[in-house]
């Protein structure tokens, strides 16, 4: 890789950053973990160790561990880019469309939603015509459909347009 | 034999024409699973597992085996053509696997992968057969202590076998623990770690974790790097076939070792993607062509290979006989027998012989249609890779949340896939393993259960774990295991101090 510092801007954030933050959020969900524990008991109850006793040992050793990480993370030299910003747009990409996606599933039924987003994908990221964009993001719900309901028996979510249509 | 007319009978609850469609079906879908980026062996058996429950137990561990075969097989296929590894096992293969595609010797290639694969596998399969009654009836004798020692040497083996940095994999691992812990207590029934929230009641459900992990986080990946396909054509027909198999034999010795190094580190949890860089590492070490390796030599391919798939195999030794997954897709397999109300262990073999002997003999089985499949159909699955990844990426996005929805029909849960996925990506760029963290997740509950049940018996002394030598002897093994690359720079130097070079 090559990366050089002085050029203008920095071209991505550095693997020391991430690594730093990666080790702080473990260290946080070990420290929650720990408070949990505490909040369940960790002494010796009537029926052995109570509830917190293990997942207390679990999430010391977490923040132990995690102590490590980070100390290893600041020593990594800043040189080491973690990725360039154009990759991580590239990433972001997907992330945005997958959490209004999710988040919309509960409302529109995931025939809908799955829809909406495999046209978004072809339309917008793939620049493909809308024929085919039609195409492949009505079958993909309707063979859903047919496996999942009719074949398997497994009811998906659905919303507003499965009850126009009856189904 | 007992174990030979046991097995004789699995092949009668086999031998239907359901189970061999289902087989088939798995097969096909499995090798589709291990070429397309995003969906591996472990998440696709987890996406499909809701839609077995309805099936006989035996059906549906076929199915679902043999989608574990299948994605075996497929990762050699996008490592030999495109240069890229469909799983992480495959990595390996590519090392030699690409130059001779790029030497227009794709078939050989493919075909010196696919049977290797298959010698590896059966290989493993007929350890398993002469094993599992063994280690079944020693296992009958394991009260929770030795259970916890098992468990403890599972996860010490991650801890010193594995490439990342050791503080890695226990922070991976001890937050996979602390994940399984939340929600209800299995032992007293009571709540913790909730926080008040009702999403939380039922704790995480690994299958959510390893669709999230493994799935979405391959995609991010995988869209970070611009991956596109430019792969090398593949024409295999039967004289290619034919002239690799003659040429075959050769290598026997090479096979034999990745054959045992595979066995060894399957049943060791170490699994099967160290034990394809192990084998091929010994192989370019031994070989008199081992300056050549990297260029081309097909040596290169069946030392990983062999070993991928022994390894992949001999998982399931562990899991059936003890509950302990060997790997991330035998965790998935031990949840869907757990569904199905089948307890793994020692009892399995007692209790559910039709089920037991009927999923060794589909092996055989599934491993002999899995090469016959995969040799007759290279160009089909070859052609799935060229397909856009502008299509294929929100098509696999969508499978994947509705996967993830089935498994408690819960939309939380598509959330909480999506939030996993995110940290996955994280995780795999800064090196932290998922393996582990998935495996404790998985047997956080039944790990704690022994922990405390132990510590009941003894009265709170920690000391039970080493009270006698079979628990003591296992506990020594995983301390062993733990402080492995420090214990081994030891016995390096006091070799070396023996015999100076």
């Amino acid at each position: 890789m090559s990366n050089t510092p002085q050029a203008s801007g920095t071209p991505g954030p550095r693997q020391r950053t991430v690594e730093a933050c990666v080790a702080l959020f473990v260290l946080a969900l070990g420290t929650i973990t720990i408070i949990g524990s505490l909040q369940a008991g960790i002494g010796w109850g009537e029926e052995g160790p109570k509830s917190g006793f293990f997942p207390f040992w679990v999430g010391l050793i977490v923040v132990l561990a995690s102590v490590v990480n980070f100390v290893r993370a600041v020593a990594i030299s800043p040189r080491r880019l973690f990725a360039e910003w154009s990759q991580l747009a590239e990433v972001r990409k997907i992330v945005v469309p997958m959490a209004i996606y999710v988040s919309a599933v509960p409302w529109l039924g995931i025939y809908l939603s799955s829809a909406l987003l495999i046209a978004g994908f072809m339309r917008w990221l793939g620049r493909y015509g809308w024929p085919l964009t039609l195409c492949i993001s009505l079958s993909l719900p309707v063979l859903t459909y047919v496996t999942f309901e009719r074949w398997f028996l497994v009811p998906l979510p659905k919303g507003p347009i499965e009850d126009w249509l009856g189904l | 034999m007992e174990g030979i007319s046991d097995l004789l009978h699995g092949f009668s609850v086999v031998l239907s024409w359901t189970n061999f469609f289902y087989m088939l079906v798995g097969i096909i879908l499995g090798v589709i699973i291990g070429v397309l980026p995003g969906l591996g062996g472990a998440n696709g058996v987890a996406i499909l597992l809701p839609l077995t429950f309805s099936m006989p137990p035996t059906s549906a561990i076929i199915l679902l085996s043999c989608i574990y075969w299948g994605a075996l097989f497929g990762g050699a296929i996008t490592s030999i053509l495109f240069n890229i590894p469909g799983e992480p096992w495959s990595v390996a293969t590519t090392f030699d696997g690409h130059p001779m595609a790029q030497k227009g010797q794709a078939g050989e290639a493919l075909t010196a992968a696919f049977t290797s694969s298959f010698i590896g596998a059966l290989f493993a399969v007929i350890v398993i057969t002469l094993a599992a009654p063994l280690v079944a009836s020693f296992a009958l004798q394991f009260g929770p202590a030795e259970k916890f020692s098992v468990f403890f040497l599972a996860f010490c083996s991650f801890v010193g076998m594995g490439k990342e940095p050791p503080a890695k994999t226990i922070a991976a691992m001890m937050l996979g623990f602390a994940l399984a812990a939340v929600g209800t207590d299995t032992v007293t029934g009571s709540l913790r770690l909730t926080f008040g929230s009702t999403e939380l009641l039922g704790g995480f459900d690994f299958l959510i974790a390893v669709i999230g992990l493994f799935g979405i986080g391959e995609i991010l990946l995988t869209m970070e790097e611009g991956l596109s396909f430019r792969g090398k054509a593949a024409a295999i027909n039967p004289t290619v076939v034919w002239q690799t198999w003659k040429g075959l034999p050769r290598y026997w010795l090479t096979m034999l070792r990745s054959c045992l190094i595979g066995c060894w580190m399957g049943i060791t949890p170490a699994g099967a993607t160290p034990a394809s860089f192990m084998s091929y590492g010994i192989a370019k070490r031994s070989s008199k062509d081992g300056g050549k390796f990297g260029t081309g030599e097909i040596e290169g391919v069946i030392a990983p290979e062999t070993a991928a798939h022994a390894a992949g195999t001999s998982a399931l030794l562990p899991m059936l006989a003890l509950g302990v997954p060997g790997s991330p897709t035998a965790a998935v397999l031990l949840g869907g027998l757990l569904i199905w109300g089948l307890q793994p262990g020692p009892l399995l073999f007692v209790e559910q012989k039709d089920f037991v002997w009927g999923l060794i003999a589909s092996m055989y089985l599934g491993n002999i249609v899995g090469l016959a499949v995969v040799l007759t159909m290279v160009p089909v699955f070859a052609a799935i890779l060229r397909v856009p990844f502008g299509i294929i990426a929100p098509i696999i996005l969508v499978i994947c949340a509705i996967g993830a929805y089935t498994v408690h029909n819960n939309s939380f849960d598509v959330i909480m896939m999506l939030v996993f996925g995110v940290v996955g990506y994280f995780f795999k760029k800064c090196n932290y393993p998922l393996a582990p963290l998935v495996l404790a997740i998985v047997l956080g509950d039944k790990a704690e259960e022994a922990f405390r049940q132990s510590l009941l018996i003894s009265g709170g002394s920690v000391s039970v774990f080493w009270s006698s030598g079979l628990v003591g002897t296992i506990m020594a093994l995983g301390l062993v295991a733990l402080f492995w690359p420090a214990v081994s720079n030891l016995l390096g130097r006091l070799f070396r101090q023996r015999s100076p070079a």
